[in-house]
């Protein structure tokens, strides 16, 4: 749960990112809390993608502030990456590694010992159940597997914050459940999650969602308020109010 | 219109079961769903059908022709979006559909008709090279490509995976267009929820059909009640509500834990998470979704 | 037909679309033909040699002195005995060995004419002819400067004897090897990814699908790349010509003929390729490893064919470069006209056949 207390991990201030004319992100504004489940949806094309990417330190802000997890976007993106965790549904996990060698790798990475990332390994496979699999290829895996693997080796360096792009996506309705259950289990430890979904029920199960619409924040607030604000019943309807005049059709 | 009589396919030589003896029919003119996860089989099938693919086994038909002798009749007549983005990138949008109406034999005047709804959304942006394209135009685009040669049977893996909700309801608000028109559809999609948006629908999942009928009649198959469970702190609600002895199942759905009793009534849970300080706690018996019935027929 | 020509169409816009592809395509052969242009610049100093008297007289001391005061040459004088000499070649440390004979001097008093040995490591041929062209001159300055001051005729006669490469396989060879190398390339690699990039696209499976007939995916696919390769060609004909001063001899005709036939066998292995491939990548490694190394190895410009071990020899002949590059030898720059190739031109184009039809035939019309 988010606790006040602590200084946030994520703090933005008016950060843009413009390409030539066009202004793919504008000044956005916003904190995540420790331990917060940030949920960040958006439209095709609103900017998520530009937002993430300068989040994590890969693409330089035009203009505007950033903090991540207290290192400057601008100045700190290596202090940066060694504190955050990245998993996207497109790329996660070497298909020709075992189990455990994928663990070993990424571990290895962010620079664990052999020692850590033993003790780390056993932890993670008991925790996914995946004991039997350890040396099975990852491209041997159902998907649904792979995906939970994936997330559980992108905190295997006790990140501060996940970065999770469409981690679901094609998952079945059940191991898209335990997937959440991991996120939820990595958020009461203190890890901060920012996820990005096209499942709109996922987007109750955050604590809070910011909904950008042509590279502006459109809405940010817990689910409850927002439909609250609204005055709809679920999350799909305040999307779809949002979103639906949006201008910008191209990435 | 369309047929499928006791299909199968492997891959990797039997290593890997695609489908296992799918048999079912789609009448003319229907809209019908194929709703399940990755790895269901849901591409080999449409592959099997557009005769990309041959079965193992089994014998199908689209439109009166089988799918293997007849695979030339069948070409002529049907459209096709494949799963992944399969549109020229470095052609505009326009050079595109002209290409495609040109491969299929016809103009875009000819069928303008069929696809101006569509087209007109992204007609603005016809110089534009297709890669530029955002997810929801590029589906548009993909579309229209599929339509232009007014082909009397549709097919259409996957079209809104990936795609925001608001484009994601103009597609589908689309396709009902589609199906006034005559034209047969045969969809895909992972979403649970666009299920209710078919006339008929199969739920798959690893190559074989957990039920299928029309949407209504397998929410009304649901055995037992269902019940919605609402509190702050879902997921320390989760866990008090899974470790309650009288609990069968419990599943997140948004703001609320879809929950099944081992016996009927559902009175004493209450009691029991008001001891466990969720003192806002409410419970309603609701009618269940195609998700709350797809995750009864995966156990 | 209108079919044919939208998809021609379409695919001279993938490749004019594509800047990188089409630069590489057009500037690797431009980059050979500059790039040999300048490696065999006929301009060369201080060549290391080695000079070997036997006869220690006054005229070879006067000769090797005019040799030493060139600025061509630079002797290594501790080269001296015939076990040296072939070290030295070995490791590349002499270029060439000048040797007189014991008897040397004796020849040239009593019969006015004696002969040196000249001996170059043709390795390297365009150098090796440079450099005893040098020595000629050289020799046949001394010949007149001595002529004048002892009043008679003096005759003496370099004697070439060439190492490694006797038959100076060289700068007019590359051409036609370039030629070989660069179509080859281009055809096959342009070919199998052009058809790869649709699968991984996934608009193979529309055009599948659609009524549009195979042959013409094929023919639309093979067709942009046929006119590229032939203004590739005559790209090359034209830099040669200028570059390096080799003009076509032969009939230009009979030329574009057995390239345009060349080409196309290039372009079915391509599309051979393809069928197999499910990446461009693995499109592209197939045609770099599978294409290339073949042509530069088994085509016979690098390496003469007739010094190779038998088996080497029997698999050259399967290499389709090999004929062509035959075909080219003779036609560009011996001038010779349909008799004398009318051979590896039917080898070509039974090469040609074969491989377009197998590759129709393999062809998938499914997934």
């Amino acid at each position: 749960m988010p606790s006040s207390a602590t200084p946030p991990v994520i703090t933005t201030d008016k950060l843009t990112k413009r390409f030539g004319h066009f202004v793919a992100a504008s000044e956005l504004t916003f904190q995540v809390a420790k331990g917060e489940i940030f949920g960040f949806l958006g439209a095709n094309g609103a900017g998520k993608t530009t937002a993430m990417r300068m989040l994590c330190g890969l693409l330089k802000p035009s203009s505007g502030k950033a903090t991540i997890a207290g290192f400057d976007v601008y100045t700190q993106t290596e202090k940066i990456k060694r504190r955050i965790g990245y998993m996207s549904q497109k790329f996660s996990l070497y298909d020709n590694l075992t189990v455990s060698e994928n663990i070993r790798f990424y571990g290895g990475i962010y620079g664990m010992n052999t020692a850590a990332i033993r003790t780390k390994t056993a932890e993670l496979l008991e925790e996914l159940q995946l004991e039997k699999e350890a040396k099975t290829l990852v491209s041997d895996l159902p998907l649904g597997w792979k995906q939970k693997l994936a997330f559980s080796v992108s905190i295997v360096h006790n990140p501060d914050i996940v970065f999770l792009d469409e981690p679901t996506g094609g998952v079945d309705p059940v191991t898209r459940r335990q997937f959440w259950d991991l996120i939820y289990h990595a958020a009461d430890r203190g890890v901060t999650i920012f996820v990005t979904t096209h499942y709109m029920d996922e987007a109750e199960y955050c604590n809070r969602v910011s909904i950008m619409v042509d590279g502006v924040i459109a809405a940010l607030d817990s689910p409850t308020r927002l439909k609250q604000q609204f005055g709809l019943d679920n999350m799909e309807d305040v999307f779809y109010e949002l979103a639906r005049n949006a201008k910008r059709k191209a990435d | 219109m369309i047929t499928l009589s006791n299909i199968k396919k492997t891959y990797n030589k039997g290593a890997v079961q695609a489908l296992n003896d799918i048999s079912f029919s789609v009448e003319k003119g229907e809209l019908f769903g194929l709703i399940g996860p990755d790895g269901a089989g849901k591409t080999s099938l449409f592959r099997i059908l557009t005769t990309l693919l041959l079965p193992d086994a089994g014998q199908a038909s689209v439109d009166g022709y089988d799918v293997i002798k007849d695979y030339r009749h069948i070409r002529n007549r049907v459209g096709y979006m494949p799963g992944r983005f399969s549109l020229y990138q470095d052609l505009t949008v326009e050079e595109n559909l002209n290409f495609f109406a040109t491969v299929f034999d016809t103009t875009i005047k000819e069928n303008y008709d069929l696809i101006k709804d569509i087209y007109q959304q992204i007609e603005p942006f016809k110089d534009r090279r297709a890669g530029k394209l955002s997810g929801g135009m590029k589906q548009k685009l993909a579309l229209s490509c599929a339509l232009i040669h007014k082909p009397s049977v549709l097919f259409l893996d996957e079209p809104t995976t990936g795609v925001d909700v608001v484009s994601r309801k103009e597609f589908w608000a689309m396709l009902k267009k589609l199906k006034q028109e005559g034209i047969t559809i045969l969809v895909s999609t992972p979403y649970m929820d666009e299920a209710n948006l078919c006339d008929r629908i199969a739920l798959v999942q690893k190559g074989d059909i957990l039920s299928i009928d029309k949407p209504a009649a397998i929410v009304s198959s649901f055995p037992g009640e269902l019940y919605a469970v609402r509190a702050a702190g879902t997921h320390r609600l989760l866990q008090d509500v899974r470790n309650y002895q009288g609990t069968s199942t419990c599943f997140a759905f948004g703001d609320a834990l879809h929950v099944t009793f081992k016996n009927a009534g559902s009175q004493p849970l209450l009691e029991y998470l008001h001891t466990k300080g969720h003192a806002d706690a409410t419970i309603e018996k609701i009618q269940p979704t195609i998700e709350d019935c797809f995750i009864h027929l995966l156990k | 037909m209108r079919q044919l020509i939208t998809f021609i169409r379409k695919e001279f816009l993938h490749v004019f679309r594509d800047r990188k592809t089409l630069l590489m395509l057009f500037g690797l052969p431009i980059a050979q033909i500059v790039l040999f242009g300048f490696a065999l610049s006929n301009e060369i100093k201080n060549s290391r040699i080695a000079i070997t008297d036997y006869s220690k007289d006054a005229v070879t001391e006067q000769l090797i002195s005019k040799i030493a005061s060139s600025n061509y040459f630079d002797i290594q004088r501790t080269v001296q005995s015939a076990t040296q000499l072939e070290a030295a070649f070995k490791k590349g440390d002499i270029r060439m060995a000048i040797i007189f004979p014991a008897d040397f001097a004796n020849d040239l008093v009593h019969t006015g004419k004696a002969t040196i040995q000249v001996i170059a490591d043709a390795s390297d041929p365009n150098l090796a002819t440079t450099i005893t062209n040098y020595i000629t001159r050289l020799v046949g300055d001394f010949n007149t400067q001595t002529a004048l001051t002892a009043g008679r005729p003096l005759q003496i006669l370099p004697e070439m004897q060439f190492l490694y490469n006797p038959e100076l396989r060289g700068a007019p060879n590359f051409v036609p090897g370039v030629m070989a190398l660069v179509l080859m390339l281009v055809c096959t690699m342009m070919t199998s990814v052009a058809i790869v990039k649709e699968k991984e696209l996934g608009t193979m499976e529309i055009l599948l699908v659609s009524p549009f007939k195979p042959i013409y995916i094929i023919i639309s696919k093979l067709t942009p790349n046929l006119l590229i390769s032939v203004v590739n060609l005559f790209i090359i004909l034209m830099l040669s010509a200028v570059f390096l001063d080799l003009h076509v001899k032969g009939s230009i005709l009979l030329l574009t003929f057995d390239s345009i036939l060349f080409i196309l066998t290039s372009l079915s292995i391509g599309l051979l390729l393809s069928i197999n491939a499910k990446t461009q990548q693995a499109a592209m490694m197939g045609s770099m490893m599978g294409m290339m190394l073949p042509t530069m190895l088994l085509t016979g410009f690098l390496f003469p064919i007739e010094n190779m071990p038998l088996p080497l020899q029997v698999l050259s002949n399967l290499v389709p470069s090999r004929w062509y590059f035959i075909i080219v030898k003779k036609v560009m720059l011996k001038g010779l006209g349909i008799t004398a190739v009318w051979k590896e031109t039917l080898i070509l184009t039974g090469m040609c056949l074969f491989l377009f039809t197998i590759s129709l035939r393999r062809f998938k019309i499914r997934l």
